[in-house]
């Protein structure tokens, strides 16, 4: 049965308390082909290949690997019947190296006992030049960018015999390059024979790499899709269950005075390197001016220093005509500024805390929230629920943990945190890193009602698509200088492209 | 400047590094035990009260049997017992590994206090005399372990210093050596090192992490409380209440200054050792008068050490990143 299927799944229900995250779902995954299983936030994408790992038992409902009926009693299983995970969060030992962490549990060994490292080391060196997954075999985990842990991860489950790679969201965490860097490698593994199942919410990355496409809405499959016959409108239709907005309206909107201004700012990063050097610019009420460029070429410095997270070595910085070099984050949100972070787990909440102090984190001592040094919850919760219905947080539930919303959910508290403090100022990071459609269309439309109330708005984002769409100018960041200042309207991603790889503007247009 | 040749005649004194030997040897083990524990993610310390319990208990088998060297066998037995208490609260039941070594270490010292009438007919400290009285013991026991003889020439200074050296001494290096290679040799230590860096990765690829967390502490049992008989019958052949005087601590803290590495913490320990030697010597140095009042003064010195070093060392030191976290797996 279902020979030519590399995974049949087929009527799996699996029940939560008060949950129902799989619902009779059926995914039906061909030999040798990269099949993308894509929709929203809780539609039960995880759920379901957690299932197919092992990690979970479905409630009802077969799974048949290679056309044989199999039972996963546990990650062991889906293992020994080829099936290897590539996890989101990845699952690597940070002190360990490369050749160690690829072997963990199967180790070579030198009589039994001894672990053979050398043995290890040339297992590993062998799969990765087989399938182009360039890895430094003596590295240190914690010493390796991103990407390269990635590949690690994948090693490992090739060291493990996988012929079936589930890759669960592995671009959320990837540069641009990356990315790119990770398709090359999934088109060396079709080549090779391998089938791959393809989880993401970003689909334009679908449209690229994937063959067929099974989409799911609450827990139920809403529709299964040739890739080469359909288009990204289609798709975001079947997530969300309704048209979606893939690329927002901005209505023309004439900026005001300058409120935000920086003057030849230098800031040193964390090795004591200039990470910004020289950077100059004005930001007006009712003005988006978006920053683009490459992860890691001072942006992260950049913003950091604005918001008064990071030493100023040279330079300064203006808040409505006055000089606010050098003051701490607290005097800045009093004068009008406010920043939605880059990373919400680290910088943007505190996950172990319910969801109403993260809504007024940083205004706390601000009333009515403090009243003479106490705490007046009262008002904290009747805020927090306001803004719960206003910004459309869900689980409508303001005591719940931080850290036990969606990534979606933990950004729109983080925004409206920081959104209904009336900032005069905003500084927005990467507002929508790792959100599906719905939540990204949200989150531009509350930045374009911002900048329709006037608020200055400076938008840093590696989504070159994201910068376009929103912003009135662009600057181009690299190496921490600004290469040039576009307009969105009289150029194209080919330009920008040219400016973020080094290019200055007046070179490009020569 | 009479300061300056009273100390440097501390270093000229073979004295001061025999002695820097034996301050030494407890801090290797127990520090040693702390490494295996921590090393797979559990904090431990409780190393005070297994090294107590080492002292009492080698020391009680040594002065009924005769033999030190039953002595320390038992309390092996004993040390790992006391650590399976600790496993047991804090990887079976996940609780807080510092409230379970805590209460360890009172359960220790209390248990010890209450039992010297009892096993030794007299409070306070041990006196073999007056034991052999009590229990008409008549053969002559040793409750030391004897030394062994170094082919040093006798009055040269290596053989002033190292000549008569303790078995168990040699057994701290050889442990130290023996540790390191089943942490960074063997698969076992490789799963030691994934289990307190990370347990959730090395579940998911079929790692017991309770099972190797279990031998962690267990192992730290095993060399704390030999660390412990050292006290007793490896050095003065006495038991005293309360003898190990925070050397659990200290052990814990040459674990830290060695970066939770068994080389690192042996040297760590050999540090926090001769401070103590030179506190010793010194305070008992001819060349300066040191009137009685301040003579406590000078114990101070290994624990100045300790911070001073601990303090500039710290930042520089990375423990295993779930050390201390106990593990629950999800469901």
């Amino acid at each position: 049965m279902y020979e030519e299927y590399a995974v049949v799944m087929k009527g799996i229900v699996k029940r939560f308390p008060g949950v129902l995250a799989n619902d009779h779902v059926d995914l039906f995954v061909r030999k040798g082909e990269i099949h993308a299983v894509v929709g929203e936030n809780g539609a039960g994408k995880s759920t379901l290949m957690n299932q197919l790992y092992g990690l979970l038992r479905p409630d009802e409902g077969e799974i048949y690997v290679f056309g044989k009926k199999v039972e996963m009693k546990g990650p062991k299983d889906a293992i020994k019947n080829g099936i290897g995970m590539v996890h989101q969060h990845f699952m690597l030992v940070g002190n360990l190296t490369v050749a160690e962490n690829v072997v963990l549990g199967s180790e070579t060994t030198k009589g039994r006992v001894v672990f053979d490292l050398r043995e290890a080391k040339k297992r590993v060196k062998e799969l990765s030049e087989r399938y182009g997954l360039h890895v430094d075999v003596d590295a240190k985990i914690e010493d390796i960018p991103v990407g390269m842990q990635q590949r690690v991860e994948i090693i490992k489950t090739l060291y493990r015999g996988a012929e079936i790679l589930i890759f669960d969201e592995p671009t959320a965490v990837l540069t641009p390059q990356e990315t790119e860097e990770l398709f090359e490698v999934m088109r060396r593994l079709k080549a090779a024979g391998k089938t791959m199942i393809f989880i993401s919410h970003k689909l334009n990355e679908v449209m690229e790499i994937s063959d067929n496409i099974t989409v799911m809405r609450l827990g139920k499959v809403t529709a299964k899709l040739i890739t080469k016959e359909t288009n990204p409108r289609e798709i975001a239709r079947a997530m969300v269950g309704r048209d979606v907005v893939l690329r927002v309206e901005k209505p023309p909107h004439e900026p005001k005075d300058v409120v935000f201004e920086v003057e030849n700012l230098w800031v040193k990063d964390n090795r004591g390197l200039d990470a910004v050097r020289g950077v100059s610019l004005k930001v007006r009420a009712g003005e988006i001016v978006g920053i683009a460029g490459v992860a890691g070429n001072g942006q992260s410095e950049l913003v950091e220093a604005i918001t008064g997270l990071r030493k100023i070595e040279k330079g300064t910085i203006k808040l409505l005509g006055q000089d606010i070099t050098g003051l701490d984050p607290r005097s800045l949100r009093n004068m009008g500024m406010t920043h939605i972070p880059e990373d919400r787990l680290k910088y943007g909440m505190v996950l172990q805390y319910p969801a109403y102090y993260n809504m007024i984190l940083g205004k706390h001592w601000w009333e009515p929230y403090s009243i003479r040094g106490f705490l007046n919850h009262p008002a904290i919760f009747e805020d927090s629920r306001r803004l719960f219905e206003e910004f459309d947080v869900r689980p409508r539930n303001i005591n719940m943990l931080g850290g036990n919303f969606s990534g979606g959910n933990q950004q729109k508290i983080v925004v409206a945190r920081e959104v209904s403090s009336n900032p005069k100022f905003i500084v927005v990071a990467q507002p929508t890193r790792g959100l599906d459609v719905g939540a990204i269309e949200f989150i531009h439309k509350t930045i374009l009602r911002l900048r329709e109330q006037d608020v200055a708005i400076l938008l840093v984002s590696m989504e070159l698509e994201e910068v376009f769409s929103l912003s009135d100018r662009i600057l181009v960041m690299y190496e921490g200088e600004i290469m040039g200042e576009v307009r969105p309207e009289e150029t194209n991603f080919e330009e920008v492209g040219l400016m973020m790889a080094g290019k200055r503007l007046e070179e490009v247009r020569a | 400047m009479k300061v300056i040749e009273a100390i440097l005649d501390v270093f000229r004194n073979p004295q001061f590094y025999s002695i820097t030997l034996t301050s030494s040897t407890p801090l290797i083990f127990a520090s040693l035990g702390g490494v295996f524990s921590e090393v797979t993610g559990v904090v431990n310390i409780a190393l005070e009260g297994i090294m107590l319990i080492g002292a009492f208990v080698s020391t009680a088998f040594a002065y009924y049997t005769g033999s030190p060297w039953i002595g320390v066998l038992m309390a092996i037995v004993a040390g790992i017992g006391v650590a399976w208490l600790h496993a047991w609260a804090s990887i079976k039941w996940w609780g807080d590994q510092i409230v379970s070594g805590t209460a360890i270490i009172l359960i220790a010292q209390g248990i010890t206090g209450f039992l010297m009438k009892p096993v030794f007919g007299q409070v306070g400290q041990t006196d073999l005399e007056k034991f052999k009285m009590i229990k008409h013991i008549t053969k002559e026991i040793n409750p030391i372990v004897r030394p062994i003889k170094l082919p040093f020439p006798e009055n040269s200074f290596l053989g002033q210093a190292f000549g008569n050296i303790s078995p168990l001494v040699i057994l701290a290096f050889v442990s130290v050596f023996i540790g390191w290679f089943i942490i960074y040799k063997t698969t076992l230590g490789l799963r030691m090192r994934s289990v307190g860096e990370n347990p959730e990765a090395a579940d998911t690829l079929g790692v017991n992490v309770y099972k190797i967390r279990y031998f962690g502490v267990l192992m730290s049992g095993v060399f704390a409380s030999i660390g412990g008989a050292f006290l007793s019958v490896g050095d003065t052949g006495i038991f005293k209440e309360l003898m190990t005087g925070g050397r659990g601590f200290i052990a814990l803290a040459a674990m830290i200054l060695g970066n939770w590495n068994p080389v690192g913490a042996m040297l760590a320990s050999i540090l926090f050792g001769s401070s103590e030697a030179f506190a010793n010597q010194l305070q008992s140095s001819k060349l300066i008068e040191v009137s009685s009042s301040v003579k406590p003064l000078f114990n101070m010195v290994p624990f100045i050490v300790t911070l001073i070093v601990i303090g500039g060392f710290i930042g520089k030191t990375r423990p295993p990143a779930a050390d201390g976290i106990p593990y629950k797996k999800s469901e």
